[in-house]
């Protein structure tokens, strides 16, 4: 019972994280069209910024500071260079952030160095939230769900409740109407853009120090929130919160059970030896599994239901 | 007046001389670069010409763009060599020129197998899910180490089997000519296909699947048949990969290995058939000279990629295609006052940027040499105001000037496109 509740927290506090940065990179390619391959880069490069600011001025104001600076960033970036490319089409625009992701990792690597930063969680969220059956569960993983579940409500709100929300909506679907209606939609753009930006980097600056702060950090969830979007349906902000806390739960599962096929079929008394055909998928251990669950999940997802969990359109 | 029949051509002039050349510089090139480094780099820039135009069979052809062509490039390398391993233990009579094709008929079954999942969509969710496909079997690598031999990789022995003329595929240069005759056959087998009825209906399902779609055509069938096509392809690279390195290692399905290909492929120019071929040549050249040449060349190639999608999106290809209509009308003299002064500005910029590039290289990364950096053919001071300064100056007079030669460049040139459209129009009339 233990188990499953601390290994459903912890599962549900990376799905979370998932979630926000596969929100950004949906909102993005609902409106824009471009699948920003670069997302995971910012989610990397927020956690450095954290870590910089943190070292300057502390942790609180670093957690308003880095995602803005990484939103800066983001908004310059479409309006310099993505916006010019748009009219070569979306393979391009697809390409150029497959670029900057290349020069990201570079540049980061050359301010901070190949290794990784220590990146601490502060000491005000240091130590135990509660203690459940006798385990501990950790008040940052409590924290980053807060955060989490607060982003949540503000994009809820920022979407359905305000003006500039409804702008966006608007855009979302027919551009060239909320054009024609006078609204400024490259800015629009820009705005989503950054904005997504802008949350990646919130979720690098409060995973940067709950996982490792180095170089290979965007690459670890950069293919996963690929798989998040896909299997949520491209485009459909609560897919992605489905998928998000699916896969956060599937894995952290995955990684704690160390049970085999060979221990399941030894339950109902069959025998496998090492000569048996395929010995080597028979004593795989599920945790050693766990890394390629995601993408299994995504295979099967597009053969039973291709346009995802919650999409609405295929193809 | 419109031509309403088919008419037999016997004997294309122009295309028969390009192909000659193509296989005479596949003879001489090893004749001319004569050093080991260059017949191992030869050998390898072969191996990246058939994976890079496998690879654009998806990308230019077929508008799919691929995160995970190294999956089939690499599971043909790991079958090869398993195959040549097997021909090693005696267990299997096959000559050792024909292990490649082993590995590409092993990657085209397992093409058939994610190609069917993969090929479901088309556009940019191929791209992520060939992305998903491609970390998977990434993953899988580690996870079964008795076939993708974990982390040393699986090693074999090219120098075995029947020995047919005393070929044993031990000196390089055997070895080189073997891969210049499977790239000279694999570039015509993929021109071929570009020309069959199946890679005219790519190009259609590229440009248009709705209306191939409306005329009874299976969209999904042909992008599928394709990249089976394209994956037998690669798998035949894999396994030359395999004969010329004789290890394998799990790298070579590594979403690093498709960014390569992703990068040079488009790089190269993916909208003409030999543009990958430009781009497997820069990509041998990047990989071992610019990465022998300095440290920071993956930030040089993501910066060359980004100005590249920005302002040449069809690659160097394109550059060349360009040039040589303006040739063709012979204009060409007109601008290459212009060039000069672009290229002369543009290598001002380029050593201004690169000072500062490498002078920051350093300080992150030599510390403990001291602050002396041998630049070129100087030695530069990394602590010293004066040699940033004097960078920063020269980048900046480069830019500059590069501004203003790049106006003079643009006007001249569009007058020149102007007179060619006229050009054009008045040998219509004729």
């Amino acid at each position: 019972m233990e188990f499953y509740t601390i290994s459903l927290l912890n599962g549900i506090s990376y799905g979370l994280l998932l979630f926000m940065l596969s929100s950004g990179l949906t909102l993005i390619f609902s409106m824009m069209g471009v699948l920003n391959f670069a997302h995971a880069s910012f989610y990397m490069l927020g956690a450095y910024f954290a870590y910089s600011v943190t070292e300057l001025v502390g942790f609180w104001p670093a957690l308003l500071l880095a995602p803005l600076l990484v939103g800066v960033l983001g908004a310059g970036f479409e309006k310099f260079f993505l916006r010019r490319v748009h009219k070569f089409g979306h393979v391009p625009e697809l390409l150029i952030t497959f670029g900057l992701s290349y020069i990201l990792l570079e540049l980061v690597q050359l301010v901070w160095g190949r290794g990784s930063v220590d990146y601490r969680v502060p000491e005000a969220l240091e130590g135990p939230l509660f203690v459940l059956y006798g385990t501990q569960f950790p008040m940052y993983r409590g924290f980053m769900m807060l955060v989490a579940l607060m982003m949540l409500l503000a994009i809820w709100l920022l979407l359905k409740r305000t003006r500039i929300g409804l702008v966006i909506q608007a855009a979302l679907t027919h551009p060239e109407m909320a054009q024609a209606l006078g609204h400024n939609v490259p800015r629009v753009f820009m705005l989503v853009f950054g904005g997504g930006a802008a949350l990646a980097g919130l979720a690098g600056v409060i995973g940067g120090n709950a996982f490792i702060t180095e170089p290979g950090m965007a690459a670890t969830v950069g293919s996963v929130i690929f798989v998040v979007v896909v299997v949520g349906g491209m485009g459909s902000l609560a897919g992605a919160f489905l998928a998000s806390l699916l896969i956060g739960v599937l894995q952290t599962f995955a990684v704690a059970i160390d049970a085999s096929l060979m221990s399941a079929v030894q339950v109902i008394g069959l025998t496998v030896t090492p000569d048996t055909f395929g010995y080597a998928l028979w004593k795989l251990k599920l945790s050693q599994v766990a890394p390629i669950l995601p993408y299994l999940f995504l295979v099967l997802i597009l053969i039973f239901r291709p346009k995802g969990l919650l999409g609405t359109r295929e193809g | 007046m419109n031509q309403m029949f088919y008419e037999f051509k016997p004997l294309n002039i122009g295309r028969f001389l390009i192909w000659s050349f193509f296989a005479l510089l596949l003879l001489a090139a090893p004749l001319l670069f004569t050093s080991s480094l260059d017949q191992t780099m030869l050998s390898q820039m072969g191996i990246a010409i058939i994976v890079c135009l496998s690879y654009n069979m998806l990308l230019g052809q077929g508008g799919m763009l691929s995160f995970g062509h190294a999956v089939y490039s690499g599971m043909g390398a790991f079958l090869a060599i398993h195959t040549l391993n097997l021909v090693s233990n005696g267990a299997l009579p096959l000559p050792v020129s024909l292990v490649p094709l082993a590995g590409g008929l092993g990657s085209m079954v397992v093409a058939v197998v994610l190609g069917w999942v993969t090929t479901k969509k088309s556009g940019t969710p191929f791209a992520m899910i060939t992305l998903g496909v491609g970390e998977l079997v990434w993953a899988m690598s580690l996870m079964f180490p008795e076939f993708f031999g974990g982390e040393g990789g699986i090693s074999g022995n090219r120098v075995t089997g029947s020995r047919p003329f005393g070929i044993t595929y031990g000196p390089q240069i055997q070895l080189y000519y073997l891969i210049a005759v499977y790239t000279f056959v694999c570039t015509a087998l993929m021109f071929a296909f570009t020309r069959t009825p199946l890679g005219r209906m790519l190009n259609a399902v590229r440009d248009n699947p709705e209306r191939v779609e409306f005329i009874g055509y299976d969209t999904q069938k042909v992008r599928y048949i394709a990249f089976i096509i394209a994956a037998f392809f690669a798998g035949i690279s894999g396994g030359l990969a395999a004969l010329n390195f004789e290890i394998v290692t799990s790298e070579v399905v590594s979403g690093y290995r498709s960014g390569a290909y992703l990068l040079f492929t488009f790089l190269g120019g993916a909208t003409f058939f030999f543009g990958p071929i430009i781009g497997a040549v820069l990509m041998v050249l990047a990989f071992v000279l610019l990465s022998e040449f300095t440290k920071a060349w993956l930030l040089y190639l993501g910066l060359i990629f980004l100005f590249m999608v920005m302002f040449a999106p069809g690659g160097v290809a394109s550059l060349i295609m360009m040039n040589l209509r303006v040739a063709a009308f012979g204009y060409l003299r007109k601008l290459w006052v212009s060039y000069l002064g672009l290229a002369l500005t543009g290598l001002t910029v380029l050593l201004g940027a690169a000072v500062m590039i490498e002078l920051v290289y350093h300080l992150q990364l030599n510390v403990a040499l001291g602050p002396e950096m041998p630049f070129l053919w100087t030695s530069l001071h990394a602590d010293s105001v004066n040699s940033w300064f004097g960078a920063l100056f020269v980048m900046l007079t480069g830019l500059g000037l590069f501004e203003v030669c790049r106006r003079q460049y643009v006007r001249e040139w569009g007058e020149i496109q102007e007179h060619i459209e006229k050009e054009i129009k008045r040998r219509e009339t004729l």
